[in-house]
C-alpha cells in the first residue's frame, strides 16, 4: 500500500507526453513535452524504456530500447527525470545482463525462455542480504570515492561500496557490521549545506557519463594474456587499448574469450554487442566451469556479462557498451584492474548508423553519421590507467573488436578506432583459411606500448627480453620480402642463408606465434616460458648459421629433426616444468656437434 | 474496434497511405477489401499523428484512392500452428495453397517472434551426420546451429541442401522426431518444383512444411515468408519437441525485397542502397535457431544465399556471415572441373564443429585432422601459384608433393556421388589416408600422440 502510495506521488510529478509518431526503434512525441536530454523514459502502456535524444519547441525525438510493436499514438509516454542510468553496487559479478544492466536470469523467471516487452526487473537483487563489513564510523569526514563498506561479493572479489562522486561531508551515523540489502540505508552524511545525504550499498551513475578520477597515470605495467604473440610482440598495457579487426571468421571472438579467460586483471567486463546468442551461452558454460589460474576461484567470479545478441532491440545495443563501461569504471574505483572485451564494436557504430538513418540525419562515409569518429573517441578515452578519488591505482583496458565489412580495414570503423586506440591486431583472412590461430598477422599489427612497457620487461622478464623480440620481429620481417622472391622463382635458388632464415622463421610461425587454444598447456602460457621458448629458437638460429657459414648446406641441417622438435616445444614442455629448456640447448649443442662431425 | 476507412491518401508501390486513423498500432495487421471483392493483407510500418503508413503484402494493383474498404485488426501478423501443418504448402504469408483446407487450430503466434534470453539457450554440442566428407569431417554441422550455404548463380546449391535432407540423420541411436521446414523466398517455380520431388523421392514429405513465395510473387511477402517459416519451427520444435531442419532460400531475394521496400518509403540508405537495418533484420531471422533449456526440440537453419557476381564481401553474404555460426562456400572452379558438392573449403566454416567433435562425439583426432587438411590444403594453393608461375618442373619435390596431394584430396574427399552417403568413419580414414602422401615432418598441425597412432604412411604403400 506504502509503495502504491509513492508511485502515485511520484507519478503526478513526473512530466508526460503523447505519442505523435513511430518509425522503428524511433518514437516521437509531440509538443515541448519538457523532457530532458538523456533521459529516461517509460513509453506506452507497456512501460517500454526509452531515452531521450531529441527535443525542440514542436516535438520530442525518443529512442525505445524494446520492440515498439503495437504502439499508438496517442499512447503515453512518462519521463523518469533520471538520466539513462546503471545500478552500481554487489552482484554485478557472476551475472548476465542486457544492453541496460536488467538481468538475464530475471527476465527469463518472468517471461520464460523468450524475452518479453516492458519487464520490470531490479539491476540487482534486492532481497538479498549482503554480510557488509562497515569501514566508516560516525565522525568521520567522507568525500566522493571513499570506500564505506566492504561485502565479499563472490569467493574471488570483495566489492568496496564508495561515497557517490561529488557527495562530502562528516558521518552522522553508520551501521554496525552485519546483513544488508542493497537499498537499506547503512551510513548517514551531513553536506556542507547541513542536509543530510543516505548512503547505500548501491548507487546510480548515467552511462554515458565517466566516472570521475584524481589523475591518470602513463601507461607502465602490461595486461599479460598468456598469449604469446600478444605478451611478446604486440603487448597491451593496463589501462590500454587496444582493437581486433579482422573479417568472419578470423577469430576475433575467440581472440577476446581467450583474453577474458587468461589476462591477469582482477575483473573482466565481457560485453557481446549485436553477436549471436549461442556465443554468450559458451561464455556463461565454459566460464562457470574455468578456474582463474591465479586465484583458484571460478572464472565467472570475476566476470559479469553484457549480452545484447543481434537479435535484441538496436537501441539497447547502442547503450550496452556505455553500461559495459561504466560497471567497468565503478570497479575500478575500488582499485581492480579491469579488462573489458566488447565484440563488436561495429555492431555498435551500425547501431549508430541504423539510428541515424531512422532520424534522417545526413549520412557521412558508408552512411554512417558523422559523429561516428567523436563517439568512439569518447568510449575509448574512459580507458586508462587512473589514480581513483578516494587514492587508490586502477586501470580499465579496452579491448574492441572490429568486424569491418568485407574484411576490409579502409572502411570507416576500422579507420577511426585506429585512431583512437594504442595496440592493433589485425587478423588475417588467409592465416585463418590455414587454420592459423591466432591469425593475429605480424607485418599489420602494432603496439604503441613498447616504448611504455619495455622497463617493465626488462625488470619483470630478462634483461635481453626486448632484443629478443626485436630479433624475432626481424626475422619475420626478413622472411616476408623473402617469400616475394620465393612467389616469384621458387626456394630452390636461395642461397643457404636466407634458406635458414625460412626455416627459423617456419619454427617461429608454428612453434611460437601459432598457439592452441584448446590445448591444456598451450592455452596460456607463462611470461617466463614465453621468454624461454624465443631464447631456445634464437640459439637454434645462432648455431645453425655458424654451421652455414663454415659452408654446411642446409639440405645437410634439415637431415635432423631440430627443428620439428623446437617447433613442438609448445606441446612438449609443460609450464610448469621450464627446467627442461637446458636439454633443448643441450640437443640443439649435439646437433652442431654430430654436423660437425659427420661433415668434417 | 472495426471501423473501416474508405478511400486511400496515396498509393506508391507496395505502400499505401492512410489519413484520419485513430487508434492505429505500430506494425499492426490491416484487411483491406478492393472493389468489395479483392481481399489483401497489408501491415502498418510507420505512423505519424493520423497518417499510417502500410505496406500491402500481395502488391497494390487494382487499388485506386476511391475503391478501398481498410479494417484495422488490432493484432500484429499471427499465423495460426498445428501439427496438421506437417505436409501441407503455404503461400509466403502462411494460408493454405494446396486444397486442402484451412488449418483448424487455436494457437496462434506473432510471426515477429521474441529474442531467445541467451540464459535460457543451451549450447550447441550434438553433431548431424550429413554422410558429405567435406561437410562432416571439415566444417561439420550441428544440431541448433545455423549454417549458411555461399553459393552462386548457376552452382549447384539446392542439390547440396536436397541431399543434406535426404541424408542429415541424427545418430543411428536416435528415434526422436525430425521435421523439416522449407521457406523459398523468390525462387524460381522449377527449383520450388525440384525441392517439391526431391521430398516426395526421399519419403520424407508428410515431414515437411512448405512456405512458397516464387519469383513472381509479390515482393513483399517475401519479406513475411522466412518470418512464418521460423515461428512455425519455433512451435514445431519447442512446444512439441521434434528437430527441426529449416532450410531458407534465397536470402539474397529476400534482401532485395527489402531494400525495394526501404526505397520506396523514402529511408536513407547505407551499403550499396540497403537500409541501414539489413543486419538487424538478418539477426532477427537468423537468431531464430538454437536449443532451449528443457526443450528436447532443436531448430537447425541452413539458409542459401546467392552471392551477387560471386562477391563474397558483398553485404548479403558479408552481414549474413558476421551472423551465422559459420558457412559453407561453393566454389565456381571446382564446379568448373565437375566435383561435386564443390565445397570450397578454405572459406568455408562450422564455429560450434569444435564443441561438437572429438572424443565422446566423433573421433578424438577429428579436429588435429581437420586443421591438418585445411592447413595441407592451404600450402596447395601456394604450391599451385607458384607452379603457375615458374612452372611444374620447377617446383621443389616438397611442391610437386602438394600437387599431388591437392589433386587427389578434391578427387577423392571433395568428390562423391548425390547419392553417396559416407559414415564418419569412413571420412576421418579417407582424410589419413590422403594424409599419408605427405612426409612427417609436414605435418604441424598434428598433436605427437594422434601422429603416432593414425600416421601410418607404410601401410598405405602397401
Amino acid at each position: 500500500m506504502e509503495n502504491k502510495m509513492m508511485n502515485l506521488i511520484s507519478n503526478t510529478d513526473n512530466t508526460k507526453g503523447i505519442i505523435s509518431g513511430i518509425n522503428g526503434p524511433v518514437v516521437y512525441v509531440k509538443g515541448n513535452t519538457g523532457f530532458k536530454i538523456s533521459e529516461m523514459v517509460y513509453v506506452g502502456k507497456e512501460r517500454l524504456v526509452g531515452e531521450v535524444i531529441n527535443l525542440s519547441q514542436e516535438q520530442t525525438t525518443l529512442q525505445v530500447y524494446e520492440e515498439t510493436t503495437g504502439l499508438k499514438p496517442g499512447d503515453p509516454v512518462t519521463a523518469t527525470g533520471d538520466a539513462i542510468s546503471v545500478t552500481l553496487g554487489p552482484g554485478i559479478l557472476n551475472n548476465i545482463f542486457d544492453g541496460i544492466e536488467r538481468p538475464l536470469g530475471d527476465i527469463a523467471k518472468s517471461t520464460g525462455a523468450f524475452i518479453g516487452r516492458g519487464v520490470q526487473v531490479d539491476a540487482l537483487d534486492t532481497e538479498k542480504k549482503w554480510k557488509v563489513h562497515m569501514t566508516v564510523k560516525k565522525g568521520d569526514y567522507v568525500s566522493g570515492g571513499s570506500i564505506i563498506a566492504e561485502v565479499q561479493e563472490t569467493s574471488s572479489i570483495v566489492h568496496k561500496s564508495m561515497v557517490p562522486p561529488k557527495v562530502e561531508g562528516q558521518v552522522l551515523s553508520a551501521v554496525t557490521d552485519g546483513d544488508y540489502t542493497i537499498n537499506d540505508v547503512i551510513a548517514v552524511v551531513q553536506l556542507a549545506d547541513g542536509t543530510e545525504y543516505p548512503l547505500r550499498l548501491a548507487q546510480k551513475w548515467p552511462i554515458r557519463i565517466p566516472r570521475p578520477v584524481s589523475s591518470r597515470y602513463a601507461a607502465s605495467k602490461p595486461l599479460i594474456t598468456g598469449q604469446r604473440i600478444l605478451d611478446t610482440l604486440f603487448p597491451i598495457a593496463k589501462g590500454g587499448t587496444a582493437a581486433v579487426p579482422g573479417g568472419f571468421g578470423t577469430g576475433k571472438t575467440m581472440t577476446q574469450h581467450q583474453i577474458a579467460k587468461w589476462a591477469d586483471a582482477d575483473i573482466i567486463v565481457y560485453v557481446g554487442c549485436g553477436e549471436r546468442g549461442n556465443e554468450m551461452t559458451q561464455v556463461l558454460e565454459d566460464f562457470s566451469k574455468l578456474t582463474d589460474p591465479r586465484t583458484k576461484k571460478p572464472l565467472m567470479d570475476r566476470t559479469t556479462l553484457i549480452a545484447n545478441t543481434s537479435n535484441m532491440p538496436v537501441a539497447a545495443r547502442e547503450a550496452s557498451i556505455y553500461t559495459g563501461i561504466t560497471l567497468a569504471e565503478y570497479y575500478r574505483d575500488m582499485g581492480y584492474d579491469v579488462a573489458i572485451m566488447a565484440d563488436s564494436t561495429s555492431r555498435w557504430a551500425e547501431a549508430l548508423r541504423e539510428l541515424s538513418g531512422r532520424l534522417e540525419e545526413m549520412p557521412a562515409e558508408e552512411g554512417f553519421p558523422a559523429y561516428l569518429a567523436t563517439r568512439l573517441s569518447q568510449f575509448y578515452e574512459r580507458a586508462g590507467h587512473m589514480k581513483n578519488l578516494n587514492g587508490t591505482e586502477g586501470s580499465v583496458s579496452i579491448i574492441g573488436a572490429v568486424s569491418p565489412q568485407g574484411g576490409d580495414f579502409s572502411e570507416p570503423v576500422t579507420q577511426n578506432t585506429k585512431r583512437f586506440v594504442r595496440c592493433f591486431w589485425g587478423l588475417d583472412k588467409s592465416l585463418a583459411y590455414a587454420r592459423h590461430f591466432p591469425a593475429i598477422h605480424w607485418l599489420t599489427s602494432y603496439s604503441e606500448y613498447l616504448q611504455d612497457l619495455s622497463p617493465w620487461y626488462t625488470k619483470n622478464v630478462a634483461h635481453n627480453f626486448i632484443d629478443y623480440r626485436n630479433q624475432i620481429m626481424t626475422l619475420l620481417n626478413q622472411e616476408s620480402s623473402l617469400m616475394e622472391i620465393v612467389k616469384l622463382i621458387g626456394s630452390d635458388v636461395l642461397p643457404d642463408d636466407q634458406k635458414l632464415i625460412l626455416e627459423i622463421a617456419k619454427v617461429i610461425r608454428v612453434g611460437f606465434l601459432q598457439q592452441n587454444a584448446f590445448h591444456p598447456e598451450d592455452t596460456c602460457v607463462p611470461m617466463e616460458k614465453q621468454y624461454r621458448m624465443m631464447e631456445v629458437i634464437l640459439y637454434l638460429y645462432s648455431r645453425s648459421k655458424a654451421l652455414i657459414a663454415l659452408g654446411m648446406p642446409m639440405r645437410i641441417l634439415k637431415e635432423s629433426d631440430i627443428f620439428e622438435r623446437i617447433s613442438s616445444i609448445k606441446y612438449d614442455v609443460p609450464n610448469d616444468k621450464l627446467a627442461m629448456f637446458d636439454d633443448y640447448h643441450k640437443e640443439i649443442d649435439a646437433f652442431y656437434d654430430s654436423v660437425m662431425e659427420k661433415n668434417a | 474496434m472495426s471501423i473501416e476507412y474508405l478511400g486511400l491518401s496515396e498509393i506508391n508501390g507496395p505502400l499505401i497511405a492512410l489519413e484520419g486513423v485513430q487508434d492505429a498500432a505500430y506494425e499492426e495487421i490491416v484487411e483491406i477489401t478492393v472493389d468489395m471483392k479483392e481481399k489483401k493483407l497489408g501491415r502498418v510500418v510507420e505512423i505519424y499523428e493520423d497518417k499510417a503508413v502500410i505496406q500491402v503484402f500481395e502488391g497494390s494493383d487494382n487499388m485506386s484512392l476511391k475503391n478501398t474498404h481498410t479494417r484495422f485488426t488490432g493484432r500484429p501478423m499471427e499465423i495460426g500452428l498445428s501439427e496438421d501443418m506437417l505436409g501441407r504448402t503455404f503461400n509466403g504469408i502462411g494460408q493454405p495453397i494446396d486444397d486442402l483446407g484451412p488449418i483448424d487450430t487455436i494457437d496462434k503466434r506473432n510471426v515477429n517472434g521474441s529474442p531467445l534470453n541467451p540464459v535460457a539457450r543451451e549450447y550447441p554440442r550434438n553433431y548431424i551426420h550429413t554422410g558429405i566428407s567435406a561437410i562432416d569431417g571439415l566444417t561439420t554441422l550441428i544440431r541448433g546451429q545455423k549454417l549458411p550455404i555461399f553459393s552462386g548463380n548457376g552452382l549447384p546449391h539446392d542439390q547440396l541442401a536436397a541431399q543434406l535432407v535426404r541424408q542429415a540423420s541424427l545418430g543411428a541411436d536416435s528415434d526422436e522426431q525430425f521435421a523439416i521446414v522449407f521457406a523459398a523466398m523468390g525462387v524460381k517455380h522449377d527449383v520450388a518444383d525440384y525441392f517439391k520431388r526431391t521430398f516426395e523421392q526421399s519419403g520424407a514429405s508428410d515431414h515437411v512444411v512448405m512456405f512458397l513465395n516464387l519469383a513472381n510473387d509479390p515482393v513483399v511477402e517475401r519479406l513475411i515468408t522466412p518470418k512464418v517459416a521460423l515461428t512455425t519451427a519455433e512451435y514445431l520444435a519447442f512446444e512439441k519437441n521434434m528437430h527441426i531442419l529449416v532450410i531458407l532460400t534465397d536470402m539474397t531475394s529476400f534482401a532485395e525485397a527489402l531494400r525495394e521496400v526501404s526505397s520506396s518509403k523514402g529511408e536513407i540508405p547505407s551499403r550499396k542502397g540497403y537500409p541501414g537495418y539489413l543486419y538487424s533484420e538478418f539477426a532477427t531471422l537468423y537468431e531464430r535457431a538454437g536449443i532451449i533449456h528443457g526443450s528436447s526440440g532443436s531448430v537447425t537453419q541452413i539458409p542459401i544465399l546467392t552471392m551477387p557476381n560471386d562477391d563474397i564481401t558483398h553485404p548479403i553474404p558479408d552481414l549474413t556471415a558476421y551472423i551465422t555460426e559459420g558457412q559453407i562456400v561453393l566454389d565456381r572452379t571446382l564446379n568448373g572441373q565437375s566435383i561435386y558438392p564443390p565445397i570450397g573449403i578454405l572459406p568455408s566454416l562450422s564455429r560450434l564443429m569444435k564443441d561438437g567433435i572429438g572424443e565422446g562425439f566423433t573421433r578424438k583426432d577429428h579436429q588435429d585432422l581437420a586443421n591438418q587438411l585445411f592447413s595441407s590444403y592451404a600450402r596447395v594453393g601456394e604450391a599451385r601459384a607458384l607452379a603457375s608461375v615458374i612452372g611444374e618442373d620447377e617446383l621443389s619435390d616438397i611442391d610437386k608433393i602438394y600437387l599431388t596431394f591437392g589433386k587427389a584430396f578434391e578427387e577423392q574427399y571433395l568428390r562423391q556421388k548425390e547419392t553417396e552417403n559416407r559414415s564418419m568413419e569412413e571420412t576421418l580414414d579417407l582424410g589419413w589416408k590422403l594424409l599419408s602422401m605427405l612426409p612427417k615432418e609436414e605435418l604441424d598441425r598434428v598433436n605427437t600422440t594422434i601422429l603416432e597412432e593414425f600416421y601410418h604412411p607404410s601401410e598405405e604403400k602397401n
